[in-house]
Order: structure tokens, then sequence, then C-alpha cells
């Protein structure tokens, strides 16, 4: 075991540690910071948590964030799965590659050219910018990833038991609600959970589509930071890496627990 | 000359000119692009018959099997079910089921709920459904399983449940795509067993596709061989291996020995072959052929009598060295290459612990076997 903890190896995991979380525990320390300056230390206080439930202009913008994340991802989840179905389903219609070209395109598209078409498109079509643009280009932006993880899943799905279902009876819209979508579900709701992600953080194509009264939570604080860097933001912050922290945390328990059930009910069968 | 399907059963519709038949492909042909997967094939299939598709992979068992169920329409032709043109017809709305090779267990429902969900699509009365999944269960004996989901079970229960799940609408017609193919060998011999009993309490017609020979020699009424899309033979087990229609057919059930020639001379009850290598060899049961026709005597190992001495009474006698031996037990394989080069192939059965006339490798042996033996092919 000596040869594993050398010097070096300690160093490497040290400052590997450090280059990837010190910004966000220095984060997470002045948030705690008794002083108005964020890099002087004061002294221990929860102050800032306080006074940020009563910051109304953040408050507005984190339930803003959160409805056009909830709307964006649900309609990007429908969308994307019924694309993904398209693609491994239909695998010979026309202009197929090029479908598949284009419903995949924006993973790899700049964000600053996502949102500068699409703020001209609104502008174009004299749409009012708002909340119902943002979310329109929340849709647009998440919708390919959840296509990707779908597809993948359904690559996988063996066709035979939609096949099982139609031969003892069901019909086709019935074989895909009753046996196709539950059997994919975990990866629609991953597809979900990342469409909702990547609302929640999103900053460059917001501030393109966004406008008076539909500010979410990135934009806000962006725009205060601008302004200096308040505790209040920390705190803010602080709140949001925990809220992932569980989430990510929550989701790793279940599976875990689920794969452990998953070899005992083997073992089971194996003895049984 | 008896037909040989009577004596595994009496049942033998085929027999009967009377007989209406249950299903009914009419000059069937499948493509898939430029791929013929179904030939202008045309079959019969009774009521209650045990039907096997034999075939190596890519003959077309599995497409006919599923333009049965109604995943695939055929090109041309059509497919009747006790008379009804099925054509049109989707798969949700036939009156047959299918066993899927890979089981197709929906992986999300228990075991009870698999075997309920046709049912339900049926609309079938709630009481009634759990009387009949019961019954299921307890034909498949899996009572104690009812409420495990299928990664919970072991491979032959997996296939019980996709068999109950299958018979439970009762359909007209069961199909089963290689049902034992998952099976390690033991399990399957059992399961062969299983199935012909389950046939026979619940009076089905069962049409099942298989590579296995052995498999559908031992649970079929009748077996179409098939190969590049066309039916080779169709006939009982017993007439596919002692009166094979063709070479394909032969080679393709069980171990033979093929002697290329041409007929020498015909008289009224025998025929005497001259092997192309120069062997003679006299048969009473080629009445179709004409002389100087160039034909090929097959004959199964297990015909041929291997002996050092020449048997004092055999019509046919051919001479050679012992070039192998395999004893298995049961029996011992012998390979004697004829003077003349051939090889043959020939079985015996270990009756005794101790053989009286031991054989072993360089021995000079003959070989021997009676004119109706074997049988006379067209090259």
């Amino acid at each position: 075991m000596n040869a594993s903890w050398s010097r070096f190896n300690v160093t490497s995991i040290v400052l590997g540690f450090a280059f990837l979380y010190l910004p966000i525990v220095l984060l997470i320390v002045f948030s705690f910071n008794e002083s108005k300056l964020v890099t002087v230390w004061g002294g221990f206080s929860t102050k800032w948590y306080v006074s940020l439930f009563h910051n109304q202009g953040l408050m507005d913008a984190t339930w803003v964030t959160a409805r056009v994340g909830v709307i964006s991802a649900t309609v990007a989840t429908v969308l994307g799965t019924l694309a993904a179905l398209t693609l491994t389903r239909y695998t010979r219609f026309r202009g197929r590659v090029l479908f598949s070209g284009m419903v995949f395109a924006p993973l790899v598209m700049p964000e600053v050219i996502t949102g500068l078409s699409l703020l001209l498109l609104f502008v174009a079509v004299g749409l009012d910018r708002g909340f119902f643009t943002v979310t329109l280009a929340h849709i647009t932006l998440t919708m390919c990833f959840v296509a990707v993880v779908v597809q993948s899943r359904l690559v996988s799905f063996d066709r035979s038991l939609e096949e099982a279902a139609m031969d003892l009876g069901a019909t086709p819209a019935k074989t895909f609600f009753q046996i196709t979508l539950p059997v994919i579900l975990p990866a629609i709701v991953s597809g979900w959970m990342l469409a909702f992600t990547l609302s929640l953080d999103d900053l460059v194509i917001a501030s393109f589509t966004s406008g008076p009264g539909a500010t979410t939570l990135p934009m806000k604080i962006y725009s205060q930071v601008r302004l200096g860097v308040t505790p209040e933001i920390n705190a803010a912050c602080t709140i949001l890496i925990a809220v992932v922290a569980v989430g990510v945390i929550i989701a790793s328990i279940a599976n875990k627990r689920r794969e452990v059930q998953r070899q005992l009910d083997e073992q089971a069968a194996q003895r049984g | 000359m008896k037909s040989l399907g009577s004596i595994r059963r009496d049942f033998a519709p085929w027999n009967d000119p009377n007989a209406k038949p249950y299903i009914q492909f009419d000059n069937v042909t499948k493509k898939f692009g430029d791929f013929t997967a179904v030939n202008n094939l045309s079959l019969t299939i009774f009521e209650r018959e045990f039907f096997a598709l034999l075939g190596a992979s890519g003959c077309g068992k599995s497409t006919l099997l599923r333009m049965l169920a109604g995943f695939e329409e055929p090109t041309a032709g059509r497919i009747l079910l006790d008379g009804q043109d099925l054509r049109g017809i989707p798969p949700y709305r036939r009156p047959v089921n299918m066993m899927f090779q890979s089981y197709a267990l929906f992986p999300h429902m228990t075991v009870e709920n698999n075997i309920a969900f046709g049912l339900k699509q049926e609309g079938m009365p709630k009481p009634d459904i759990e009387k009949r999944v019961a019954e299921m269960l307890k034909l498949v004996k899996l009572e104690q399983f009812a409420k495990r989901k299928p990664h919970q079970l072991s491979g032959g229960q997996r296939q019980r449940v996709a068999l109950a799940r299958s018979v439970a609408k009762r359909p007209k017609v069961l199909l089963l795509d290689e049902p034992l193919g998952a099976l390690d060998k033991k399990l399957r011999e059992e399961t062969q067993f299983e199935l012909m009993d389950l046939q026979q309490e619940l009076g089905l017609t069962f049409v099942v596709v298989t590579h296995d020979q052995e498999e559908a020699m031992t649970m079929a009424d009748r077996i179409a061989i098939m190969d590049k899309g066309e039916v080779m033979q169709v006939a009982t087990p017993a007439e596919v291996y002692e009166a094979p229609a063709s070479r394909f057919v032969a080679h393709f059930v069980g171990n033979v020995n093929m002697f290329e020639g041409k007929v020498a001379e015909r008289s009224a009850n025998t025929t005497r072959i001259t092997g192309a290598t120069g062997a003679q060899i006299v048969v009473d049961n080629a009445a179709d052929t004409s002389k100087g026709a160039d034909i090929v005597f097959a004959i199964r190992p297990e015909k041929i009598k291997v002996s050092s001495k020449k048997p004092a009474d055999a019509v046919n006698a051919l001479e050679g060295e012992v070039y192998d031996v395999a004893y298995l037990g049961d029996m011992t394989v012998y390979h004697i290459k004829l003077d003349d080069g051939q090889i043959v192939r020939a079985s015996a059965l270990n009756a005794a612990r101790v053989t009286e006339d031991p054989l072993t490798w360089n021995d000079r042996a003959w070989v021997s076997f009676r004119p109706d033996a074997g049988v006379v092919l067209a090259r």
C-alpha cells in the first residue's frame, strides 16, 4: 500500500481536486460570510440566506426558471421521444440521413448562434419576447439531447416485445402505451432531467430570447454580479449546488439499490 | 407397404383425401427487396396436427411463420386459415398466437400479468381472467412464481411463462419459433415431451419452426423440410428418414452414405447398380428407374452390418479396411475404407457388453446390407 500513497500520488490528487473544487468551496464558504465584502472574512453568519428569501427579484427569477424548465423539458421530451422513435423505427424513409443530421445538429451548434438565430426569427415574425419565447428556445435547445438519450435505449429495445403484444391482441396504439412506453420510460425520465438541467443553467440563449418580466435565474445572477458580487448571490448559488447534489445522490443511490436488487433476484432465480 | 406414419399414431389426416385442410399456403411468395425468402410455396396443415418446419437458417421457415402470424404479408399467393383468407388481417385480429424465440416476456410485468395480457385485450371479465391465469400457471407448474418478474426467473421458467402466455387465449393455432433453442440439452429433451403432452391435452394445432432435426423428429406428426424458400419434402419423421425424396433431404436428416452409380440391369423385382468406383449393389425397391439412368444409392449407417468375414447369405457385401472406430457407449461407429477408395460409415448397436467380432484399426472388414436397406434417388 505504500507505493499507492507516494508523495507524488497525494500531490496529484490534492492538486486535481483543488483545481476542480476550490472555486466552489470558496463560493460556499463566503456565502456564510458575515461581512458585506465578498473577499474578506468577517465571521460566520446565515443572514444572506435570510435576505435572499426577501429579495423579490431573485425569487421571481427562480420561479420563472422553474416554470420555463418544467414546461420546456416536458415538451422537449415529447418531441425528442417522437424523433427518436422515427429515427430508430422507420429506417428507410426519404431524407432520413438529413433528418437525423438536423435533429442532432443543435448538439454541436454554438449557443450564441442558436440564440441569435432564434432572436432573428422571433423579431421577424413579430413575436413579443418574454416567457413564451424563452420556453420555445429551450425546447429547441434540449429536444435533441432527449432524442439522443431515448434513441440509445430504443436501439437495444427488443422489437419482438411489441410483436408479442400485437400477437396477443393489442392494437398498435395500446402496444405503444402498455409495452413500449413503460419499457423505455427510464430513458425518457433521464431525458427529461437532462433537458430540465440544461434549461436551468442556460444563460446565453435565454439572454437572446427573453424579454421583460421573464428574467431567468442565471440571467439575474449574471446581471447582479455585473453590479458587484454580493454574498446573497453566493447563497443562491450554494442552494443551487445543494439541490443538484441532492438530486445526483438520490439518483445514484436509487440506481445502486436497483442493481443490488437485480443481482439478488438473479441469484434467487438460479437457486429456485 | 404399410404407411410408416401409422407406426407413430393412428392420426393421419394427410392420407385421407376427404380431410379438410386447416392451414393452407397457396403458391405463397415473399420477397424482401431482391431477396426471395419464400418461393411459390404450397403447403397444407391439418387440424390438431403437430407440424414442424425444418431447415437451416435463412431457408424461409421463420418468414413462413411470421406470415401466418401476420407480421409479414405475402408478396404473392394467399394463406387460408380454416377456409378464411388471412390477407390484410392484422396480427392482433388473427386467431393464432406465437411463442417467440426470445420469449419476448414483458419485463415490467409479473408472470401473472404477462399471462393475463392477451386475455385483458380480449376484454374478458376479471374473475374469468384470474381463473384462466391460475389454470395456465398450473399447466406449466409455475404457481409459486406468479408474482415474479421475468428477470427473476431461470431460462427454463421463462420458456414456460412464454408458453403459458401464448396458449392462454386458446388460439386456433399456436406458432412456436425455435421454442427450445435457448435451453440446454437435458432440459430441451424434457420440454420436447412436455410440449407434445400439452398439444394433446389442449387439442391445438401446433406449427413449430426449428433447425434441430432431432427436435422436429421427436415432436412432429409431419415435417416440412425447407431449403432456399422451397419445400423439399413434407412427410412423417419416419418417411423423411427412411424414404427421403431427394439427396438434399437424405443429407439434411441424419447421417447417410451415398453411392453414385448407374442402373446396370433391371428385372421384375431387382435392380443392379454399378457404382462409379465399381461396387456392385442389388436393390429391390427401385421400381421407377430405367436401365442406364444415373442414380444415387443412399443408405443409413445403422442399416449396414460390419463383420470380419463375408456373411454367407449377404446379397450386398463390399470389402475394405477399418479406417476409424468411434465407441460412443450405446453404439460404435465404424468408418470402413472400401477397396475402391470410398469411405462408408456404419454404426452397430452395442447390444452386448463384449462384442463377439471385435474390429479395430486397419483390420480387413466386410460391409453388408439387405437389398431393401437403402433408397435409390435421382442424381
